[in-house]
């Protein structure tokens, strides 16, 4: 389950801006997880309890922003919507389609006191 | 759908349902007047929110960047290889070293979660090797593979294999700084893994369809297994392959040995 090694890159995110923005407890975490990103938001809920515990971030709530996923045909050009990495463009059935948003994965901000 | 900022929605299904959450009479949020949800925003005097903005994948993608200078700049020609657990991976690589013996330089990096015995498979083909285990992690990162890069006795000009942790999903977001991914998939898997796990055969440049020695004794279609991986990812070269009857290895290893030539060329 790569969400745990990747909730711990949240931790380590986390640890860097305390350090430079000098806080010591996290109330809140906001991650944006693009739907066409290989995060599992319920996956990473359940690694993210687990690898907060005993950190300034322990018990902090998570909130994740699904952004929607966009792609376009390198066939006709067409903007397409995409729910999963590949499919097929809806204007002219080819499946060479590029995606323009949607897959990246980050942490936005941080409620700290 | 939150109206403020477009969260909130959810594309977990359970027996093919979406499961109902934050509606209904059963919520797990502390009950708030206007908004469907908390903001940062909207927290107390004090605490403040701050703008962050990192991607997760930072890190690793950053220790993948540097990987691939060194690699780069030292004309190796590196590929990763990635697939579910007995595929074959291991005596492809173990046939691929004889056949390479003496034509191209290569070492070795192998990635399971315990045990050394791929390692010493390797070594006894002949080849450098260096073995990572993971212990509980799922897939080799960029990280530990610079690790192990700097402890292997890799020469300029030559080749190295890194066979990733045995598995078709975690590997597929970390970039260990590899000129290509190579997916494995051998037939006595189904024809549909592509539609099951298309992240790895979407990241991948090459796919070796392997143990094709058995296909008169299987149900296994190759054709239907390959346009299924072509719906995932158009652009991906396909290598029929058996690393026990040595049919594709001709094609596989003119593969390797064209990109080793461009790696050179272009340090």
């Amino acid at each position: 389950m790569h969400e745990m090694s990747l909730a711990e890159s949240v931790l380590q995110i986390i640890e860097e801006s305390a350090q430079a923005q000098n806080f010591q407890r996290v109330r809140t975490v906001v991650l944006e997880i693009g739907r066409l990103s290989s995060v599992e938001p319920e996956a990473m809920r359940f690694c993210f309890d687990s690898v907060m515990r005993g950190t300034l971030a322990d018990g902090a709530e998570l909130q994740i922003i699904e952004t929607p996923g966009t792609g376009r045909c390198l066939t006709c050009g067409a903007e397409v919507e995409m729910h999963e990495q590949y499919g097929l463009c809806p204007s002219c059935d080819s499946p060479r389609l590029q995606i323009t948003a949607g897959n990246l994965m980050r942490v936005k901000d941080l409620v700290v006191e | 759908m939150c109206s403020t900022c477009g969260c909130g929605s959810h594309d977990v299904l359970i027996g093919g349902k979406r499961p109902v959450r934050g509606s209904g009479s059963i919520t797990f949020r502390k009950a708030k007047a206007a908004p469907e949800h908390e903001h940062p925003q909207e927290d107390t005097t004090t605490s403040r929110v701050i703008q962050v903005e990192r991607d997760l994948l930072a890190r690793n993608d950053s220790f993948a960047d540097a990987n691939r200078r060194l690699l780069t700049g030292r004309g190796i020609f590196a590929l990763n290889l990635v697939s579910s657990p007995g595929s074959g991976k291991t005596t492809l690589l173990v046939k691929t070293i004889a056949a390479l013996q003496g034509k191209l330089p290569l070492a070795v990096i192998e990635g399971d979660q315990q045990t050394e015995n791929d390692a010493a498979r390797i070594r006894a083909a002949g080849a450098p090797a260096i073995q990572i285990n993971t212990g509980r992690g799922c897939h080799l990162d960029a990280q530990m593979t610079g690790q192990a890069i700097a402890q292997l006795d890799l020469a300029d000009d030559g080749l190295l294999l890194i066979e990733n942790v045995g598995n078709l999903v975690c590997p597929a977001a970390f970039d260990l700084g590899e000129a290509h991914k190579v997916v494995i998939l051998s037939v006595t898997e189904g024809e549909d893994k592509p539609l099951k796990y298309p992240d790895m055969f979407r990241a991948a440049d090459l796919m070796l369809l392997n143990k094709c020695d058995l296909l008169p004794y299987l149900e296994f279609d190759a054709e239907l297994a390959i346009s299924y991986a072509h719906r995932i990812n158009p652009d991906l070269k396909v290598i029929r392959i058996s690393a026990v009857s040595g049919e594709g290895m001709g094609a596989w290893l003119n593969w390797i040995e064209a990109g080793s030539r461009e790696a050179v060329a272009a340090k």
